[in-house]
């Protein structure tokens, strides 16, 4: 980190996320249901509220605790660097997440897809190594993670195996197995000084390449589970995969693209993890996936599928970056840190069950229906 | 005599010994509601899966518009023009009606890279409805958030939207209440006057009566009698469904139509 950053484009918390005007819950407990039904498909965009202003919150409290050090240009900026390759690997997340899996693999794909990225280079030209050199190794991380991802899309979509247990597997065999076996356990330390300076170092623009390339990520993300086809039918398979499937949805080859681009992902995670510390970094991804997780879950995603958004995953990670960042610029012990991602992750989960039971109350009331209704039949 | 619409001719289903057809004959003709009634068991579920491409027969032939087809898939009989609005409604809750109406046949704004036209699905909802006589308050509310008639109606919409021959509705009143009971046989008549037929799966007599312009019986996995709605009554079809009347005579009068 040599360059002082000039972060024309990151003030992340206040400027990107519109909130979303109205549809605030009631404070009568009387007009739950209707409120409910009303806010219908803002639910999700309403929760999106709530987080960013609890960020709003946090950020205050922190600038107060420490006045002049925390709010700062160049502090959001390199939060912004330290936290890119987890954005990214948040907008593979969210679309997993989404479709009601889930995706612990992550933090050992992109450990994975930056040691065969690097041992690309390393034969070809090592530290100084063309930006062809660059270019093929990262087109064979990238594949690694795609290729990985895709064989655990497979076995969750035609082998019904649990995507909790897949996935785990695989975060177990790629990050402590075949990472482990390719290094020899010693982190490769050779890595393209091109690659280092310019992605991890460099700027474009005034904004550093790191931020730049996971924010183009995330709105591009944004952008296609929002607006295509692949977006819809990641949130129907999420919503009722028996539904999709009898719409003639894909369901299987739909399931086996989303864990390939969250591999794919995890693989240009990969990447930037590689130019910034300039090192494989093996041993220090193990608890990436959790803090992944936990800002797709913050953000409004639910765990059973069917909602979430990649704004909401956008904040929710701003929400876990800022919180962490914060407790160490006010001096808190940093094991506290991981207490806190702890609690942030159960805290969201919880919050998801909270949404979920409040819809539920449709639902006893058409149950209740359907018992008259055969009563009479 | 009109060419049938949809035609089953001799068509059996084994599930290990238990034959759930057994030679099943069916028959739908255009722009009529015929009511598919039988006791539990009878092969009703079966026969109805078979001729919406959800299983495929052991045995016998299947016939649109007289030509022999062979259905592997639902989305082969959409093809053809045949629509199922299941009993589990088969939406996505979290999806509103208008996506829930277009899963699986998006409209494109730029179908190269497959962006949505969310526009243009959610007017032709609104269209949809209102040629139903549905009235939905938002067309871009989660399905989830709908009463239990609204989601009924979210999925025959759908059946209507994109059926061109005929419309299967397996018991589509079962979770109603009274008055959506009456809204959803309404649907089903405008929709036959609309030229699509419909046929109902359905245990309730009097309602299969109100709507039905025929009825076919199925017991022990065959067709056993086919009736006129207007010239029978609850306890003939009551009778022919368990057995209890005998029934040339009332075969004959069906076949006379």
């Amino acid at each position: 980190m040599t360059e002082p950053r000039q972060a024309a484009g990151v003030p992340a918390a206040e400027d990107s996320p519109r909130p979303v005007p109205g549809e605030q819950p009631s404070r009568a407990p009387a007009a739950w249901t209707d409120v409910a039904r009303r806010a219908g498909g803002r639910m999700a965009a309403a929760s999106e509220t709530w987080l960013l202003l609890a960020l709003v919150i946090m950020i205050v409290i922190f600038t107060v605790q420490a006045p002049g050090k925390f709010l700062t240009l160049t502090d959001f900026s390199l939060m912004g660097q330290d936290a890119a390759w987890l954005l990214v690997m948040a907008v593979g997340e969210t679309f997993v997440i989404i479709t009601g899996g889930i995706d612990l693999s992550v933090g050992s794909l992109l450990v994975l897809s930056g040691v065969t990225a690097d041992l690309y280079c390393i034969h070809h030209g090592g530290a100084g190594a063309s930006w062809a050199a660059i270019a093929v190794g990262s087109l064979i991380g990238l594949a690694t993670g795609c290729a990985w991802g895709a064989m655990q899309g497979f076995l969750i979509a035609k082998g019904k195996v649990p995507s909790l247990i897949v996935t785990l597997a695989g975060f177990i065999a790629a990050g402590e197995g075949v990472a482990y076996l390719i290094t020899g356990g010693a982190d490769f330390r050779t890595v393209p000084n091109r690659l280092v300076n310019t992605i991890g170092l460099g700027s474009v623009l005034g904004v550093p390449w790191l931020i730049a390339i996971s924010f183009v990520v995330a709105i591009v993300g944004g952008l296609v589970l929002a607006f295509t086809q692949f977006g819809r039918y990641t949130y129907a398979i999420g919503s009722n995969p028996e539904a999709a499937r009898r719409a003639g949805i894909g369901v299987d080859r739909h399931l086996i693209k989303v864990y390939a681009l969250s591999g794919l992902l995890a693989g240009l995670g990969g990447i930037l993890s590689l130019a910034s510390f300039d090192s494989t970094t093996i041993a220090g991804h193990a608890f990436d996936n959790l803090e992944v997780i936990t800002a797709v879950a913050l953000g409004g995603a639910s765990l059973f599928g069917g909602r979430g958004s990649m704004l909401g995953s956008f904040i929710g990670l701003a929400f876990s970056t800022i919180l962490l960042e914060g407790l160490v610029i006010i001096g808190v012990n940093q094991y506290w840190q991981e207490v806190a991602i702890g609690a942030a992750l159960v805290a969201a989960v919880y919050l998801d069950q909270f949404r979920r039971r409040q819809r539920g109350a449709g639902r006893v009331r058409w149950a209740a229906l359907w018992q008259f209704g055969r009563q009479r039949a | 005599m009109t060419e049938p619409v949809l035609e089953a001719r001799k068509v059996s289903k084994h599930y290990g010994h238990v034959l759930a057809l057994d030679e099943a004959d069916f028959t739908a003709y255009p722009g009529e509601v015929v009511a598919l009634i039988g006791d539990n068991g009878a092969g009703k579920s079966t026969l109805v899966k078979t001729l919406v491409g959800a299983i495929r027969p052991d045995q016998g032939t299947i016939l649109v518009d007289g030509a022999p087809v062979a259905l592997t898939s639902p989305v082969d009989a959409r093809g053809y023009g045949i629509e199922a609005v299941y009993q589990d409604l088969a939406l996505a809750p979290d999806l509103d009606s208008a996506a829930n109406l277009y899963l699986g046949r998006e409209l494109y704004r730029i179908p190269f890279v497959r962006v949505l036209n969310r526009h243009a699905m959610r007017e032709r909802a609104v269209a949809a409805f209102a040629e139903l006589g549905i009235a939905l308050p938002d067309v871009s509310v989660p399905v989830g958030m709908l009463s239990g008639g609204q989601r009924q109606s979210v999925a025959v919409a759908r059946a209507v939207a994109f059926a061109s021959r005929i419309i299967f509705m397996d018991e589509p009143t079962a979770a109603l209440g009274v008055v959506q009971r009456g809204r959803v046989l309404d649907v089903i008549r405008r929709v036959r006057d609309r030229g699509v037929s419909v046929v109902l799966v359905s245990h309730n007599m009097p309602e299969v009566l109100a709507v039905a312009d025929r009825v076919e019986v199925l017991r022990m996995g065959r067709r056993v009698a086919t009736f006129t709605a207007a010239r029978t009554s609850v306890d003939e079809l009551v009778g022919a469904m368990t057995g209890a009347l005998e029934l040339s005579a009332g075969a004959d009068r069906g076949s006379a139509q």
